[in-house]
C-alpha cells in the first residue's frame, strides 16, 4: 500500500523546475479604464447600432439643410398638403412648404434642445449637488433650501416667465428646462455624494494627503459620472418632448421656425387627412429617443468596471 | 514627558444624530502606543474603534482631548500640516473591495501618494518604486497596470498595503485589516505585517472585533465598549487573567483547537443588547448585560484604575480579583 502510494507520488507530483514562470501569466493586455470603456461599446451590437442611428440623424441634421433644394421656409401655394412624392420626399405641409427640409432644420433645433437640455441642468446639478454634498454646513442648508422652495413653485411660472423675457428660442427653452430640472440631478448628485464621501477608498486618498478638488475630481466624479451621463443620455428624449409640449401650447418654436415637436404640432390637425404630416416627424421623435435611450442602457453597462471581464 | 510614539489623552468624539441626539462615539478614551509596537484595539462592532483609527490621521477632529504623535499635538492642524501627518500615518482599511477605486490601475493607486506629494518625479523612478512596494508585498511589477477587480481579496488588502506604505510611515492604523479575509490568508498577512514592523520599526494600531489574530500581533491590547475603554494592558495580560466581564466574554467566544478543554469550559454566553450609544443611561455601560454587576455598577460609571502592572479596567466588581491574582 505504502509503495504504491510512493510510486503514485513520485509520478504525478513532478515539481516544476521554474514554479515562478507560470505564476503571473497575463490572460488579456491591460487597458485604461476608457480604453476598455470604448472596446466594450464597440462589441456590443446595440451600442453600435443605436450609435449609428444618432451619428446619422445628427450628420444628416447638419448636412441636409446646407444642399437641400427647397428652403425650409419657402411656401409654394400652388404645392399644398402634398403626399410625399419625386419632388418632395417628405411631401409639403398645408402652405407648401417642403417637409423633408423642414424635418432636417427641425432635427437640428429638436436635437439642439435636447442634448442641451440634457447637459445645462445636469452640469448644474453635478456643481451644485456635489458642492453641496461634499463641503455639508451652511452652503449645503442654503442649496438645499433654495431647492426646497424651487421645487414648490411649477414650472410653467419659471418656463413661461423665461419665455417672456428672453423670447422663444431654442437658447430660452434649454434655459427653462435647466431652470427646473437641475435640482433633480443635484438631489440626485448629493446624496451620491454624501455615499461615496466616507467610502474607504475616499478616506484612504485623505489619509493620503490628497486636497478636496483632487478628491472630488479624481475619485468621486468618475465613480458618478457613469450615472449622470446614462441619465443624461435618458434626459434627452425628455427634454426633445418639453420642447413639443412647449411648442403645442405656444410657448414653444414659432412657426416658421421649426422643430420635431412643432411639425407634429402642425400635423396633428389633419393626420387622418395627411397622416404623414404627423407620422414622418413622429417617427423621427421615436426613432431618436428609443436610440438615446438604448445607447445610454448599453454606456451605463460599459462604464460600470464591475461587469469588465 | 514619558516619550511615546503615540499619546492619546481623554479623547471624545460626539456625533450629532437626527434632530438634537448626540451619539457618543468616542467618550474619554486615552490609550498611549509606543514606538516600533502594537496596540491592538477589540470590541464589537459600533463601539467606536473606527472613529478612533480615523482619529490618529486627522480624518476626524476630536472634540476634546489630545492626541500626540511624535510629540506633536495633531488634534487641530491646518489642512496644509494634514498632508505632512500623511508621511507619518497611514492606514489599512477593511473591505478590500471598498478600499481601492475600481477607476484607478494598481500603479496609480500606490503611485497617488507621490503624485499628491510630488515624489519620485520621473517616470523610471516612479516606476521602479511602485515596483518595488508591489515585491515588498508580494505582488509583481506585471500586476501595476492591472485593475483592482482583477485581484482576489487578499491581494487586493496587499495592494492596500502597499499604498499605505508608499509614503514610507511610521505608524500605520490597521481597521479590522484582516477581518473579511479567509483564516489562511489572515495569517498570511498578519505575518506580513509583523515583518515589515520588525523591518521597518513601524507601530501599529490593530483595530479587529475578534480576539483570535490580535494576540499574535499586538503587544499590548485595549478592549473598547461603546466608546470607552473598559481593559487595557500588556497583552499577556489581558489573555492571561482578563478582568473585566466584557473581556472574559469575548475571550471565551474565541474557539480553541483542544477539544478536552473546549468539552470542560462552559462559554461564556453574553445576554441582552448592546445598549444605545444615544443617551446612555448612568452607571456603568456593560451594566444591562453583566453577570456580575452590583447595585453600585448601575449608579456610578467605574473608572479604569489599575490592577497590577499597566494592567487596567473599568470596573466595580474587579476589586477581589487583584488579591486573587497575587496570592
Ligand atoms: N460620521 C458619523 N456620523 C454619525 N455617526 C457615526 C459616524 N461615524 C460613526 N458613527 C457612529 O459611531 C459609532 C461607532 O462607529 P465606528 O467607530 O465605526 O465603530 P466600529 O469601527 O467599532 O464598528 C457607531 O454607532 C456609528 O454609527
Ligand atoms: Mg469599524
Amino acid at each position: 500500500m505504502r509503495n504504491i502510494e510512493r510510486s503514485i507520488m513520485d509520478r504525478d507530483f513532478v515539481r516544476l523546475p521554474e514554479a515562478g514562470r507560470f505564476a503571473h501569466v497575463i490572460v488579456r493586455p491591460s487597458v485604461s479604464y476608457w480604453e476598455d470603456v470604448f472596446r466594450r461599446l464597440g462589441t456590443d451590437k446595440v451600442a453600435l447600432a443605436s450609435g449609428v442611428v444618432i451619428a446619422v440623424i445628427s450628420a444628416l441634421s447638419v448636412l441636409v439643410p446646407l444642399f437641400c433644394k427647397y428652403d425650409y421656409d419657402a411656401t409654394d401655394l400652388l404645392h399644398i398638403n402634398q403626399f410625399p412624392n419625386a419632388q418632395h420626399w417628405f411631401g409639403t405641409d398645408a402652405v407648401g412648404r417642403d417637409l423633408w427640409a423642414r424635418v432636417w432644420v427641425g432635427a437640428r433645433v429638436s436635437l439642439f434642445i435636447g442634448v442641451g437640455g440634457a447637459i445645462v441642468p445636469q452640469l448644474v446639478g453635478i456643481f451644485l449637488g456635489g458642492v453641496s454634498g461634499y463641503f455639508g454646513g451652511w452652503i449645503d442648508m442654503l442649496i438645499m433650501r433654495v431647492i426646497d422652495v424651487g421645487v414648490c413653485i411649477p414650472s410653467l411660472v419659471y418656463v413661461t416667465l423665461i419665455m417672456l423675457f428672453m423670447g422663444s428660442g431654442p437658447t430660452a427653452i434649454i434655459i427653462a428646462i435647466a431652470m427646473t430640472c437641475w435640482m433633480d440631478s443635484a438631489r440626485v448628485v448629493r446624496g451620491r455624494m454624501l455615499q461615496f464621501k466616507n467610502r474607504e477608498f475616499v478616506i484612504s486618498a485623505r489619509t493620503l494627503g490628497a486636497s478636496s478638488f483632487r478628491i472630488i475630481f479624481r475619485h468621486i466624479l468618475p465613480n458618478i459620472l457613469g450615472q449622470q451621463v446614462v441619465s443624461i443620455t435618458s434626459a434627452i428624449p425628455t427634454a426633445v418632448f418639453l420642447e413639443a409640449y412647449l411648442s403645442f401650447i405656444g410657448l414653444g418654436i414659432q412657426s416658421p421656425m421649426t422643430s420635431w415637436g412643432q411639425l407634429c404640432q402642425a400635423g396633428s390637425g389633419y393626420y387622418r387627412l395627411y397622416p404623414y404630416q404627423l407620422f414622418i416627424p413622429g417617427a423621427f421623435i421615436s426613432v431618436t429617443i428609443m436610440a438615446f435611450y438604448l445607447f445610454g442602457n448599453c454606456l451605463r453597462d460599459a462604464l460600470d468596471p464591475h461587469l469588465r471581464d | 514627558m514619558d516619550g511615546k510614539f503615540v499619546e492619546v489623552s481623554n479623547l471624545k468624539k460626539y456625533f450629532h444624530v437626527g434632530k438634537r441626539q448626540i451619539l457618543k462615539a468616542v467618550d474619554d478614551v486615552s490609550f498611549s502606543i509606543e514606538r516600533g509596537s502594537t496596540l491592538g484595539l477589540v470590541g464589537e462592532s459600533g463601539c467606536g474603534k473606527t472613529t478612533v483609527g480615523r482619529h490618529l490621521c486627522r480624518i476626524y477632529e476630536p472634540d476634546e482631548g489630545a492626541i500626540r504623535i511624535d510629540g506633536r499635538d495633531i488634534s487641530h492642524i491646518s489642512q496644509r500640516q494634514c498632508r505632512e501627518l500623511a508621511k507619518k500615518v497611514q492606514m489599512i482599511f477593511q473591505d478590500p473591495y471598498a478600499s481601492l477605486n475600481s477607476f484607478f490601475t494598481v500603479g496609480e493607486i500606490i503611485g497617488e501618494a507621490f503624485t499628491i506629494h510630488k515624489m519620485f518625479r520621473s517616470v523610471k523612478e516612479r516606476r521602479d518604486r511602485i515596483r518595488e512596494l508591489l515585491e515588498i508585498v508580494g505582488l509583481s511589477a506585471e500586476h501595476a497596470n492591472r485593475f483592482p477587480h482583477e485581484f482576489s481579496g487578499g491581494q487586493r488588502q496587499r495592494i492596500g498595503i502597499a499604498r499605505a506604505l508608499a509614503l514610507s510611515p511610521e505608524l500605520i492604523v490597521c481597521d479590522e485589516a484582516i477581518s473579511a479575509l479567509d483564516v489562511s490568508i489572515q495569517a498570511q498577512i498578519v505575518n506580513m505585517l509583523i515583518e515589515f514592523q520588525r523591518t521597518m520599526n513601524l507601530t501599529y494600531l490593530f483595530i479587529a472585533h475578534d480576539l483570535s489574530m490580535v494576540r499574535h500581533i499586538a503587544d499590548d491590547t485595549a478592549v473598547m465598549y461603546l466608546g470607552a475603554l473598559v481593559e487595557y494592558g500588556a497583552t499577556d495580560a489581558v489573555y492571561g487573567h482578563p478582568a473585566h466581564p466584557y473581556t472574559k466574554g469575548l475571550l471565551s467566544a474565541v474557539p480553541t483547537p483542544d477539544p478536552v478543554y473546549e468539552r470542560s469550559h462552559r462559554r461564556i454566553v453574553m445576554e441582552g443588547e448592546v445598549s444605545d450609544p444615544i443617551n446612555p443611561e448612568p452607571g456603568c455601560r456593560f451594566y444591562a448585560r453583566c453577570r456580575e454587576a452590583e447595585k453600585l455598577c448601575g449608579e456610578v460609571a467605574p473608572p479604569l484604575k489599575k490592577i497590577g502592572g499597566n494592567h487596567m479596567v473599568a470596573c466595580h466588581a474587579c476589586k477581589e480579583k487583584e488579591g486573587e491574582r497575587s496570592t
